[in-house]
């Protein structure tokens, strides 16, 4: 009893330290531009990855669409946003829909209470349609297995993108100019949680949801079916259901990333939600560990910084003295980082975490280890 | 659309259809042996597009191909060996997951070789020399793309069929373990396809790139996922359904493209592979017995 509550009490101290340092970085925002921008995209990247880890790690589906549930979610986040007196400025070249025009409309001449929630309806309204093109897809393709199920779902995340970007549905989506001013994180609690730190606030939220899902009873059905199909069919376990179950919600949060992605880019294009997109995630999914929560969110953040920020200097031509370092220039960033990469997938294969959760007792456990190390070194 | 606006789109499409074929190739035999989606295939390819570039500002067009091809086959063996080899005992998923990891670095390896900027492809004056023929108009790789795939075809079919190293090839994709145990050396008979599958989609490289003048690093992406559509199409592990099947989308994806589509062309391959997995898992001329999906 006394353990779960000094392990309740390290949580809730490094909760409250997480929340100072972000309120912190608010008001410092202008001088950590780069710190700001790369914690936003990785806890974005996290709630993809931790999505699907849901569907990869604990389920054992080895789905690659979660790009087109993110463009699911991202479209229909970044349609319904877009204020109105940009409309025209956006859809300039073939002009909106007028059924659009209407609706946005009507939320600008509704309540006030209603257009300050009205971000977050759009994000669950994009998470919804996700979840629901998830159900019906989920019917003909999880019936198809590893490999299978993986270029299937691959192939439709490509569908979804070919969808977005014809011109047949120029008045929706803007086809191939893609979409662009749509309005930034809005401000949680009537301004009590500025706008720069909501989508920490969402993500955790989406992140709890999926982590007591999965240590629900589903959760270990999941589980279940992942070790072993025939087993977990033979225990009573109705396998459509849960695989369409994890399929369903993996993708609603997908959607609900892809939501968040478009605010933080205030732009995007079909071609953001290629198949590289899909590989970036997994790889995330892969370095962090595959089945494991934590691992998720901290190789979500840790990619990202390493990829847009620490590894930056990669791609700067170096001085030192006068003898020009040579490799350096644009692009070497990321050569270095597939190398690492393939280095964790050839040698490090349970990434950074394996399947294990991250826990105090472990890293007491081992902070003690070193200790007495030390001490009979002495 | 008069007659002969769509025979000439039919030509197109036949030597698209080639290309796509040779890739195919390479996509099924290495399923067909490992069970795994060679996902660099197509970066495979796409390298082969920049080798044959630089091989041709240096030495003239028969050299140029022949350095190609010998060295595009020889990085398909040495990604085998670095990227594969040491997961032989570990999970499918790992495997697939390396797969994919290796095309990613080919793709950003040669972002920053050659930039991202396309890259034109140099012209071989006898391969674009320009054939009339009635109303129709073709370039002679058009001609020539599918008369190539199907000799390159009947031969390999033949090494697969007659030759010592064909018997091992098809009992190790038939039975991995027993055919360890009959003493194949399974090593050399997966670099022996990986090899092929390069060679073939050395082949398929020039052909694909004559016609199309430029290479990006991310231009094998796409056609690799959707050769890979063909061999599942023509049924996984077997050769001359993977060429079928390479012939049907191109063609399909050229009639699209003429008719205005362009931006179904890629989305209609996925939906012909979801049907075709749906209906008819085993591919066309796909054998029943394995459980596959």
């Amino acid at each position: 009893m006394l353990k779960i509550k000094r392990n309740h009490l390290y949580s809730i101290i490094v909760l409250t330290l997480l929340m100072v340092f972000l309120y912190w970085l608010n008001a410092n925002r202008l001088q950590n531009g780069m710190l700001v921008s790369v914690l936003q995209k990785g806890v974005i990247l996290a709630l993809v990855a931790v999505s699907m880890n849901l569907l990869n790690g604990f389920t054992g589906l080895f789905s690659l669409g979660q790009a087109g549930f993110m463009s699911i979610g991202a479209y229909t986040t970044a349609i319904l946003l877009i204020p109105v007196q940009n409309l025209d400025g956006v859809y300039y070249m073939n002009g909106v829909h007028p059924a659009i025009r209407a609706f946005k409309m009507m939320v600008a001449s509704s309540p006030e209470f209603i257009q300050i929630i009205f971000p977050f309806i759009a994000l669950l309204l994009g998470g919804l349609l996700a979840a629901f093109a998830a159900a019906i897809v989920g019917i003909a393709v999880l019936r198809l297995k590893s490999d299978y199920l993986a270029i299937a779902t691959l192939g439709l995340s490509e569908i979804v993108r070919a969808i977005f970007s014809s011109p047949q549905f120029d008045q929706v989506t803007n086809g191939s100019y893609g979409l662009n001013k749509i309005p930034n994180f809005p401000p949680m609690l009537w301004g009590a949680i500025p706008s720069l730190i909501t989508p920490f606030i969402v993500v955790s939220i989406c992140i709890v949801f999926i982590v007591f899902l999965i240590k629900s009873s589903y959760g270990r059905a999941f589980k279940a079916i992942r070790e072993d199909e025939i087993a977990a069919e033979a225990m009573g376990i109705n396998l459509f259901k849960h695989k369409s179950m994890s399929f369903i919600i993996s993708s609603f949060f997908s959607a609900i990333a892809g939501g968040l992605l478009a605010m933080y880019m205030r732009s995007i294009e079909a071609k953001t939600f290629s198949i590289t997109l899909t590989y970036d995630i997994l790889l995330i999914v892969v370095i962090g560990g595959i089945g494991s929560v934590t691992g998720s969110v901290l190789s979500a953040f840790l990619v990202t910084a390493a990829k847009e920020w620490w590894l930056r200097f990669f791609d700067q031509p170096l001085l030192i003295g006068s003898w020009q370092v040579p490799l350096f220039r644009t692009g070497f960033r990321m050569v270095i980082f597939s190398i690492l990469l393939m280095i964790v997938v050839l040698i490090y294969r349970r990434g950074i975490m394996g399947t294990n959760e991250f826990s105090w007792d472990r890293i007491l456990k081992r902070l003690k280890f070193k200790r007495s190390k030390e001490g009979g070194k002495k | 659309m008069s007659m002969t606006t769509i025979l000439q789109h039919c030509l197109t499409g036949i030597s698209l259809g080639g290309a796509y074929a040779l890739i195919a190739i390479g996509y099924t035999l290495v399923y067909g042996i490992l069970r795994l989606i060679n996902f660099a295939h197509g970066d495979i390819f796409m390298m082969a597009g920049y080798f044959m570039i630089f091989a041709l500002t240096s030495f003239p067009w028969p050299i140029a191909i022949l350095i190609t091809l010998v060295v595009t086959t020889l990085m398909g063996i040495g990604i085998e060996r670095a990227a594969y080899k040491p997961l032989r005992s570990a999970p499918r998923m790992s495997i697939m997951i390396s797969a994919i990891g290796v095309s990613y670095l080919l793709q950003n390896l040669s972002t920053y070789l050659f930039t991202a900027i396309p890259r034109g492809y140099p012209e071989i004056p006898f391969l674009k020399k320009i054939f009339q023929m009635g109303e129709l108009s073709a370039s002679f790789v058009t001609i020539l793309t599918p008369i190539l795939t199907i000799i390159l075809v009947v031969i390999l079919m033949i090494l697969v069929n007659k030759t010592k190293t064909g018997m091992a090839m098809r009992a190790v994709s038939k039975d991995f373990e027993t055919a360890k145990l009959m003493g194949i050396n399974i090593n050399r008979v997966i670099s022996v396809t990986f090899a092929i599958g390069s060679f073939l989609a050395g082949v398929g490289s020039i052909l694909y790139f004559t016609d199309r003048m430029s290479v990006t690093p991310f231009s094998g992406t796409l056609p690799g996922l959707k050769c890979f559509v063909a061999a599942v199409f023509g049924g996984i592990g077997n050769i001359p359904g993977a060429v079928v099947g390479g012939f049907f989308i191109g063609i399909v994806e050229t009639l699209l493209v003429a008719l205005g589509y362009s931006t179904f062309s890629d989305a209609f391959t996925f939906f012909l592979l979801i049907v075709m997995l749906l209906v008819r898992p085993t591919g066309l001329f796909g054998e029943k017995t394995v459980e596959k999906v």
